[in-house]
């Protein structure tokens, strides 16, 4: 079996890369989404703020200035062919060196402090929160996902019981969206996971929003569930930036994982309208 | 409707204000957020002056990214409210006029708005490059050590914001959505 040779170095270049352009272009999936809730939006003061944040996003990519102030925490997630073998050094370096690259050459805030109690900015959004996977073949898929904290403030992880079922999910991602309201910057994406354990069940929900808006899961029950959220959400008349109308979320992702027979576990990951995400493969 | 204000405000401006009405601010404002109110909170319990001076002034809950070159600041959204809800009332009842964010607010902050005749408003949060456009300087005047965190004099012009909670205590976040709950 022949094993493929990376340098760590082509890590740190697209992940340098990569926090710079998701942070000044937004995916198409979300640009289209956007544009789609401008043009059904009942509410005029709904209205002119989407067509304020489409306005924004031409600023942002032809002066070179982020979408958002708050340019996240760099979320990265590796998954790694089992027959590749990285050379040239630490992949966690590596990708580390790309965030601190990015961030200061790219004009993007550092938001990142050492310790979450004595607070002291690391000064070069260091360090990334990485999550690694190993999958067969020889391929390696680099995603990346700044996420900002006005709406990651908002997420919650229930531990509903199986007897909750999903009338319980619907309840629970429900309140979520309605406590976030006008603070999680909408109209919102929800990343849902549901099943697994306590940490899988998170992971499974920032995982789900970096799936493109316009991609509803493969399983029909659970894109039926998505569809239903979101039709529930957008009752809740939260509206773009709080202030009322029928687009308080662009869209629901959900992921599933096999759970234990004592436990519902469910996480929403609550994502602003700047849903930042690219992926590659090396 | 849309108003013209000026920063500084007076109190007999901010009163006309209602909940729903949109502003372009033209003067000065001042930029802080969590570390800068923690900071400015522990100079009052030492009996110290603050960097600027609270009345008639309006805090922009705020900390910009990096400025890009031929640019006076880079991208300069709000930033959640609530998080400062702990140090408003205090400010509040030394004399700050407004402030300018985005989310909900405590009781408590309810109350000192009204106590005070204050206004709240909200910018479009999410739309920092726009926002950044309307301000034509910016000078950090106090804890320049928080990066990002420091407090900033403002310059801005037709900066645009929307009456969330007025100076009798009538809150958008309240009425709007209500009218589009189906």
């Amino acid at each position: 079996m022949a094993v493929r040779e990376i340098n760590v170095s082509v890590l740190t270049e697209k992940v340098r890369e990569l926090c710079i352009s998701v942070n000044l272009r937004l995916s198409e999936d979300m640009t289209a989404g956007l544009k789609a809730a401008r043009e059904t939006e009942e509410s005029e003061v709904g209205r002119s703020i989407l067509a304020e944040l489409e306005e924004n996003l031409k600023v942002a990519e032809n002066e070179k200035i982020p979408i958002c102030q708050d340019t996240g925490m760099a979320v990265i997630f590796l998954e790694i062919g089992q027959d590749v073998h990285f050379t040239g050094g630490s992949i966690e370096e590596a990708l580390e060196e790309g965030v601190r690259l990015g961030y200061t050459e790219g004009c993007l805030r550092k938001s990142v402090v050492r310790d979450p109690l004595i607070r002291e900015n690391t000064k070069d959004n260091t360090p990334a929160i990485i999550h690694y996977s190993v999958v067969p073949g020889e391929k390696v898929r680099l995603t990346l996902a700044p996420k900002g904290f006005g709406s990651e403030n908002m997420s919650r992880i229930f531990m509903l019981k199986p007897a909750e079922g999903v009338e319980g999910i619907k309840k629970a991602v429900l309140k979520a969206v309605e406590d976030a309201g006008p603070n999680a910057c909408p109209p919102m994406v929800i990343g849902v996971g549901i099943g697994g354990d306590f940490e899988k069940c998170a992971l499974m929900a920032k995982l789900a929003l970096t799936r493109n808006i316009s991609e509803p899961s493969p399983l029909p029950h659970i894109r039926a569930l998505e569809e239903e959220l979101l039709t529930e959400i957008n009752k809740t008349g939260i509206g773009p930036g709080g202030l009322g109308g029928r687009n308080t979320a662009l869209a629901v992702n959900i992921n599933t994982f096999a759970t234990h027979i004592a436990g519902l576990p469910l996480a929403v990951n609550i994502c602003c309208h700047v849903n930042r995400h690219a992926a590659l493969e090396l | 409707m849309t108003v013209s204000l000026s920063a500084p405000f007076s109190r007999e401006a901010l009163k006309k204000l209602k909940a729903g009405d949109r502003v372009l601010i033209s003067g000065e404002i001042f930029s802080a957020r969590d570390a800068a109110h923690k900071r400015m909170d522990e100079a009052l319990d030492r009996g110290e002056e603050l960097p600027f001076k609270l009345s008639g002034s309006a805090v922009y809950y705020m900390g910009p990214s990096p400025a890009v070159p031929g640019h006076p600041i880079g991208s300069a959204g709000p930033t959640t409210s609530s998080r400062m809800d702990r140090y408003t009332p205090r400010l509040l009842d030394l004399g700050l006029s407004a402030m300018i964010g985005k989310g909900k607010r405590s009781p408590e902050v309810h109350g000192a708005i009204v106590r005070n005749g204050a206004v709240y408003f909200a910018a479009v949060g999410g739309a920092g490059a726009l926002l950044s456009e309307r301000i034509l300087s910016s000078e950090v005047i106090a804890y320049e050590d928080l990066g990002t965190e420091a407090i900033r004099r403002l310059t801005v012009r037709d900066f645009p914001c929307i009456v969330v909670i007025d100076s009798t205590g009538a809150d958008l976040y309240e009425t709007a959505p209500a009218q589009y709950r189906a």
